[in-house]
């Protein structure tokens, strides 16, 4: 009878109807760990690696 | 103990208002604005000794200058906005109470205390090493330690902004997805954080090293690691001024974007890519291989140009929608013409769109193409580009917000009016000037940071041709302009928060918009319709202008490269 009465419609249902690029974009902590892994991977890591790289002049 | 959140209910938008985060909104707003002026003071003193007719300070007293300067603009003056600008975001637009507020108190005070310990150490004259702070030139360790307690203070704001979207998200404040614009400000927070923690990883092992702690730092690590800090936190601006772009198109418009899924992608690419165009500080630096060099800047970054691309065409897109629908739909352009030039917040606005997509943005990838930016490398053609992008871009735009937030959140009426309605030209014009007038001198040559372009002391002499002085002498001409504006917007503003008239709690205030166009702020959906030939004729205009100054820079590289 309450189902009836709820304008809410179940959480599962919810979850199931909203597509997943949007799911994604509305998980803030999950676009905060590509915002930092990305950058910090092509940029930070990998350019430190390069330069790591470089011989010691004698 | 919990204590019971107080709300007010905003009169023009029906939203709650958590008084913590109004009381946090204003603090740091006020702030900001201190240290813009005190910024910008430093500025026009940088401006006057590089202007080789006046010349005004002293070659130790301008490099002291130059980095209070780049320190209070660059950094302080827009951190402090922007944690204003999350603040806003989250509890205001989402109807929320702001999470853990004694902790964005807490925040703020060690923003303060560090700004001012920085620039104390500017100031006492042993520590001119200017707001990149290469190594191994060495500052005094509270330079350091200032930079750090204020780069804490602001993450401990990004995280009372997440925190926020989740009491909000926890507590059902809002109904389906977040706001776009508390999207933007999102993006700008994730931002903070890389930009904060690449901060962190450099700036704390060069406190020590300072002390003599640490033997050495290497010079090209401490590079490659400041700018994912320097040149990130620009790109924090480059999301909270877009996401205020949008906010002003709602809030004086009523519009809302012409696909809200389209917008969102478009802040996904910053989220991913933009970070990376620190990249283009290293492009002439021999220990990094082409491909990191071309990947950073130009594969993976083009994928966050994009995202400008296409938030410089939705934003006056969802404004030529929303005017068309309000009957302004005669030609492709009566909705441009008719739209409240008189009305700072969207002038201010859209002046920062234009500058910032034009000049800002095109000069921007042409930095960032490895070939064509050794003819501009460590010019002024630099500073030309980042004036365009954050003084015309971000610091318009953020101007053009307050205009919103004195009647709205401070709840005071505007003084002096008709300098309001004046103050995004005169500062807009002054700072195209600026950024036009280095990026011209740059393109001769002229090196950025340098006291005595004319070398008097020089032992082996060198001049620059005749028209790089003449473009010294416009930039500090606009240089005069763009501080009178910012001297009419701390005056505007000030003046208002103390002497304007308080608004009653119901009354409601006119920021020249449309009835009813409050709410379009705070609620998620795209616009009725996409037609929008106006707006199409103005993206054709910017990609002509693209393409064109993107070949003339390929063509200039051919003359002064010749290959035989």
């Amino acid at each position: 009878m309450a189902e009836a009465d709820d304008p809410r419609p179940a959480q599962s249902g919810d979850d199931e109807s909203i597509p997943l690029m949007q799911r994604v974009l509305d998980n803030p902590f999950l676009l905060l760990f590509l915002g930092i892994a990305v950058p910090a991977l092509t940029y930070l890591i990998w350019g430190i690696i390069e330069i790591a790289q470089v011989p010691i002049a004698d | 103990m919990a204590t019971a959140t107080e709300f007010r209910t905003c009169p023009n938008t029906g939203l709650k208002v958590d008084l913590a985060a109004e009381r946090l909104i204003k603090a740091n707003a006020v702030v900001a604005i201190v240290f813009l002026a005190i910024g910008g003071l430093f500025g026009i003193l940088v401006a006057f000794t590089r202007w080789p007719a006046v010349h005004l300070l002293p070659a130790d007293w301008f490099y002291l200058a130059l980095t209070a300067h780049g320190l209070d603009v660059l950094l302080v003056w827009i951190i402090f906005f922007e944690i204003a600008v999350l603040y806003f975001a989250s509890a205001v637009l989402l109807n929320s109470r702001l999470a853990a507020p004694k902790f964005a108190w807490a925040g703020f005070v060690l923003m303060v205390v560090g700004a001012l310990i920085t620039n104390v150490a500017v100031l006492q004259g042993d520590s001119s090493v200017m707001f990149t702070s290469y190594v191994p030139m060495r500052a005094a360790p509270n330079f350091y330690l200032g930079l750090i307690l204020f780069a804490v203070g602001a993450l401990i704001g990004c995280f009372v902004f997440f925190g926020t979207l989740v009491v909000a998200k926890a507590e059902k404040t809002y109904e389906g997805s977040i706001p776009l614009v508390t999207f933007g400000a999102m993006t700008a927070a994730i931002i903070a954080v890389f930009t904060i923690v690449s901060g962190a990883i450099i700036l704390i092992p060069t406190w020590l090293w300072s002390y003599g702690l640490i033997p050495d730092i290497d010079p090209v690590i401490y590079k490659l690691i400041w700018w994912g800090m320097g040149h990130s936190s620009q790109q924090i601006n480059v999301s909270a001024h877009v996401a205020i772009w949008y906010a002003i198109a709602a809030l004086v418009f009523g519009a809302k974007p012409l696909s809200e899924k389209v917008s969102r992608m478009a802040f996904l690419m910053y989220i991913l890519f933009l970070q990376i165009a620190s990249a283009h500080h290293m492009l002439v630096e021999p220990g990094l291989s082409s491909e990191w060099k071309i990947f950073n800047t130009s594969y993976a970054m083009y994928l966050a140009v994009l995202g400008s691309m296409v938030h410089g065409m939705t934003v006056p897109g969802s404004i030529e929608a929303a005017q068309r629908k309000n009957g302004y739909d005669r030609g492709l352009f009566e909705w441009l013409r008719k739209a409240p030039w008189g009305n700072p917040a969207f002038s201010g606005m859209f002046l920062s769109l234009l500058m910032f997509g034009f000049l800002g943005g095109i000069s921007g990838v042409v930095m960032g193409v490895e070939q064509i930016n050794l003819i501009m490398h460590n010019t002024l053609y630099v500073p030309g580009h980042f004036h365009a992008t954050v003084v015309a871009g971000t610091t318009l735009a953020f101007m053009a917000i307050t205009y919103v937030l004195v009647p709205l959140i401070f709840r005071r009426e505007l003084i002096l009016k008709g300098w309001a309605r004046l103050q995004p030209y005169v500062f807009g014009i002054g700072v195209a000037g600026n950024s036009l007038f280095m990026m011209g001198a740059g393109t001769l040559g002229v090196s950025r940071r340098h006291w005595d372009i004319s070398f008097a002391d020089a032992s082996l002499p060198f001049d620059y041709p005749a028209a790089a002085f003449l473009m010294m002498g416009l930039n500090g001409i606009s240089a005069i302009l763009a501080m009178l504006g910012g001297l009419m917007f701390v005056i505007v503003v000030v003046g208002s928060v103390f002497f304007g008239r308080k608004l009653g709690a119901d009354e409601k205030v006119s920021l020249g918009e449309v009835a009813g166009s409050g709410r379009a702020v705070a609620s998620y959906g795209s616009s009725d319709t996409i037609k929008i030939p106006g707006t199409a004729v103005l993206v054709a205009i910017f990609f002509i202008a693209f393409v064109l100054y993107y070949f003339v820079n390929w063509k200039y590289l051919s003359e002064i490269w010749p290959m035989s």
